[in-house]
C-alpha cells in the first residue's frame, strides 16, 4: 500500500467516522447520566430526514441543520418523558423510537415529495460543502505532512471539524465543570445527587437534550454533507455501531474519538478490498471487515481488552422515595 | 350486528365478483424500492404507461424485507391478480415453488429464468448494453482509468461489469478498470452512502468515468461523481437528467417495455423465455439534451458502429453468465 492510498483511506475514515463520533458522544452524555439510549439510530434518521426536507424546501443548509436538531430533540424529549418522567424501560422506549423513526421518516418524505421516501437531491447552499483549509495547496509540497494536511485534514464539510472539536468540549464539560460532575454523579449514584439538593430529573433531561442535539448534527451531516438528501434507512445501523464504539471507549470522550475513527477506518477498509488483499496477502471477505467493529466490541465486553464498566445507575429510573 | 354482517358479506361478494370480472395485473418491486430512479422505477414507468393507455388499474407491492417474498407472492396470487409481474432475480427460487400452486395464474419474472408452464421469463443482454457504454467510457476517459460499481455481487451484475470492461478495452486497449461491488446482501441495492464512498475511492485511484450498476446505490455514485467533477454512467432508466453535464450516458434496460408488454398480454401471457437484446431494443444507451455536450459525434459514431456489428452478429460480446468467467476483467 503506497502513501497516497493510505491518505485516501484516512480521508474516507474521517468522513465515515464523523457520524459515528457525533452519535457516540450523544450516547456518552445520555448514558453517563444514567439513561441508556438505543434510540440513537432513530434520532439520526429523523434528523437526516428533517434536514434533507427543510434544506431542499428553503435552500438553506443552516435551516436544515436547525430542523435536524429540532426533529432529533423531539425524539429525545419523547425518550426523556418515557424513561425519566414515567420511569419506563429505557431499552424498550429506545427500540420503539427506532421503529417509529424508521416508518415516519419515509412516510413524511413520501407525503412531501412523492419520491419513494427520498428527499430530492440538494445543491449548492442547501448542502455543507467541502472546506479547503488555509495553506492546503501551499503546504502540499512539504514531504509526508504536506499531502496529509491537504488530503486528509483539509477538504471536509464544516461538520467534520465540529465533530472533532466536540471531543475536547465534551471532555471539558464532563470533567471540568460543575454540570459535568453532577451529570456523572447522576449516572453513578442519583440518590447522592438528590440528597445534595440537585434535581435528578433536571440533570437527566439536560443530558437527553444534549443527546438530541448531537444526534441532530449526526443526521444533518449524513443528509446534507455526506449525501445530498435523505434516503430510506440511510443511517444503516450507524447508531448501533456508535453504541458499540461507546462501550469500546468505556464511556470516555477521547477514547470515543479513537474508537469511532477506528471503526470508521474499518468501514473505509471494507470499501477497498483490493488494498486489504495486497497488504495481508490473503483474500479477506468484505463482510468480515464489516463485522470487525462488532467483534472488537464483544472482545471488550468479554473482558479481553480491559474491562468495560457502564455507569452504575444506567438503565434504572430514579425513584425518590420508596 | 346482523345488518353489519349482511353488509360485510355483500361487500365481500362484490369484491369477489369484481375480481373475477376483470383480473387485475399486479407488479412486485424488489428491495431497491419503487423509486430507485433505476431498475424498479423503470418497471413502475412501464406499469403506469399501461394504466394510462388502457385506463386499467393494477395492484402493486413493494418488498420491504427478504422474508416477505413468498408471502407477498402468494397473497397477490390468492387475491386473483393475473398476470403477476415481479422484478428481480431474487424472486427466482420463490416463484419456482409458488407457481405450481397457482396453475391458472400467469407470472412474469424479469432478470431470471424460471422453468414453469405458467411463467414467462424476461431476460436482457446487459452485456451488450454495457459494452456500448463501456466503449463510450473508454473514449471519454482522459486519465485512462475507468471505474465500475456494482450493487450486490451476483453473476447478473458481473455480466454488466464484464460487458463494460470489454467495451472499455475495445475503445482503449491500455485502459485500467477499477471494479467494486457494494455488498453481498440485498441491502447493497440501497446504500447510496457506500456508493458515494466507493466512487470517491475510485476517483482517488485515477478513475474519471464511473459506471454504476447498483440500483438505488447508484444515486450516491452519480452524486459523488458530480461533486468530484468526474463523469458517471447511469443504469436501467435514463439517469442523464439527474446531474446534467456529469452523467455521460445511461445504459438503458427496457424493463418498462417488458412490464408494459406483460400487462398488455394480460391473462394470455405466453410462457417461456424472452430475450430482449440490442436488436430488439431491449438494451441500449441514452442520448438526450442533458448529455449532448459530453458525447462527441465521433464517440457516438464509434458506438453506433459497434452496436450495428453486435446486432448483425459480427461482434460477439462475452456473456459472463455463460461460463462464469470474464476475459476482460477479474472480479
Amino acid at each position: 500500500m503506497d502513501y497516497a492510498t493510505l491518505l485516501q483511506i484516512l480521508d474516507s475514515t474521517l468522513r465515515l467516522g464523523t457520524p459515528l463520533l457525533f452519535a457516540c458522544l450523544a450516547g456518552l452524555f445520555s448514558e453517563r447520566a444514567g439513561i441508556f439510549d438505543i434510540g440513537l439510530e432513530g434520532k439520526m434518521l429523523m434528523a437526516a430526514m428533517c434536514s434533507g426536507a427543510v434544506a431542499f424546501l428553503t435552500g438553506s443548509v443552516w435551516l436544515g441543520l436547525l430542523a435536524a436538531i429540532a426533529g432529533s430533540m423531539v425524539f429525545a424529549a419523547l425518550h426523556g418523558v418515557a424513561s425519566i418522567t414515567f420511569r419506563g424501560n429505557q431499552l424498550i422506549s429506545g427500540v420503539a423510537l427506532n421503529f417509529l423513526a424508521s416508518g415516519i421518516t419515509v412516510l413524511v418524505a413520501q407525503r412531501l415529495f412523492g419520491q419513494g421516501g427520498r428527499t430530492p437531491p440538494l445543491e449548492g447552499a442547501a448542502r455543507f460543502n467541502e472546506i479547503t483549509l488555509p495553506f492546503a495547496e501551499a503546504l502540499r509540497p512539504v514531504p509526508i505532512l504536506g499531502p496529509l494536511y491537504a488530503e486528509v485534514i483539509s477538504g471536509h464539510a464544516l461538520l467534520v471539524y465540529v465533530a472533532i472539536l466536540s471531543v475536547p468540549v465534551t471532555w471539558w464539560v464532563l470533567y471540568r465543570t460543575r454540570f459535568g460532575l453532577r451529570l456523572r454523579a447522576v449516572g453513578e449514584n442519583p440518590a447522592a445527587v438528590d440528597t445534595a439538593g440537585v434535581s435528578v430529573k433536571g440533570l437527566r433531561f439536560a443530558a437527553v437534550a444534549i443527546t438530541g442535539l448531537l444526534c441532530g448534527l449526526a443526521g444533518a451531516y449524513m443528509a446534507t454533507a455526506l449525501q445530498a438528501g435523505f434516503g430510506r434507512e440511510m443511517t444503516a445501523g450507524r447508531g448501533y455501531i456508535a453504541l458499540a464504539a461507546l462501550i469500546f471507549a468505556k464511556w470516555r470522550p477521547w477514547q470515543a474519538l479513537g474508537a469511532c475513527m477506528l471503526f470508521g477506518f474499518f468501514q473505509a477498509l471494507a470499501l477497498r478490498p483490493d488494498v486489504v488483499t495486497a497488504v495481508v496477502q490473503v483474500k479477506i471477505p468484505v463482510p468480515f471487515l464489516d463485522a470487525l467493529p462488532y467483534i472488537l466490541t464483544v472482545l471488550v465486553l468479554a473482558g479481553f481488552v480491559g474491562r468495560a464498566i457502564p455507569p452504575r445507575a444506567g438503565g434504572e429510573p430514579y425513584v425518590k422515595e420508596r | 350486528m346482523t345488518l353489519m354482517k349482511t353488509l360485510l358479506g355483500a361487500a365481500a361478494t362484490l369484491a369477489l365478483t369484481a375480481g373475477i370480472a376483470a383480473a387485475e395485473p399486479a407488479i412486485i418491486y424488489d428491495l431497491g424500492g419503487k423509486f430507485d430512479k433505476s431498475f424498479n422505477e423503470a418497471a413502475f414507468n412501464g406499469a403506469e404507461k399501461w394504466a394510462k393507455e388502457t385506463g386499467g388499474t393494477y395492484k402493486e407491492l413493494e418488498m420491504q424485507s427478504e422474508a416477505q417474498r413468498e408471502q407477498a407472492l402468494r397473497r397477490l396470487a390468492e387475491s386473483g391478480a393475473n398476470p403477476i409481474v415481479m422484478t428481480g432475480f431474487a424472486f427466482g427460487d420463490t416463484l419456482n415453488t409458488v407457481a405450481p400452486d397457482f396453475p391458472d395464474t400467469k407470472f412474469a419474472i424479469i432478470d431470471m429464468v424460471v422453468d414453469q408452464p405458467n411463467v414467462k421469463s424476461v431476460v436482457f443482454t446487459e452485456d451488450q448494453g454495457s459494452y456500448l457504454v463501456g466503449m463510450m467510457a473508454g473514449l471519454a476517459t482522459k486519465t485512462g482509468t475507468v471505474g465500475f460499481i456494482g450493487g450486490m455481487d451476483i453473476p447478473l451484475i458481473r455480466r454488466f461489469g464484464c460487458g463494460y470492461a470489454q467495451g472499455v478495452l475495445a475503445a482503449k486497449p491500455d485502459a485500467k478498470i477499477v471494479l467494486n461491488m457494494t455488498g453481498t446482501t440485498p441491502a447493497a441495492w440501497n446504500d447510496p452512502v457506500k456508493g458515494a464512498e466507493l466512487a470517491k475511492g475510485q476517483k482517488a485511484q485515477g478513475a474519471d468515468v464511473i459506471y454504476a450498476a447498483a440500483g438505488g446505490t447508484g444515486v450516491g455514485v452519480l452524486q459523488a461523481a458530480a461533486d468530484e467533477g468526474i463523469l458517471s454512467i447511469g443504469v436501467d432508466s435514463n439517469q442523464n437528467g439527474m446531474h446534467p453535464g456529469s452523467v455521460l450516458t445511461s445504459m438503458m434496460k427496457r424493463v418498462d417495455v417488458a412490464v408494459y408488454n406483460a400487462f398488455t398480454e394480460g391473462t394470455d401471457l405466453k410462457p417461456g423465455v424472452t430475450v430482449l437484446d440490442l436488436a430488439a431494443d431491449g438494451v441500449g444507451y441514452a442520448m438526450d439534451e442533458n448529455n449532448a455536450s459530453l458525447v462527441t459525434p465521433e464517440m457516438q459514431a464509434a458506438v453506433d458502429a459497434a452496436a450495428a456489428k453486435i446486432k448483425s452478429g459480427e461482434l460477439k460480446v462475452h456473456d459472463y453468465m455463460s461460463d462464469n468467467t470474464c476475459p476482460a476483467a477479474t472480479f
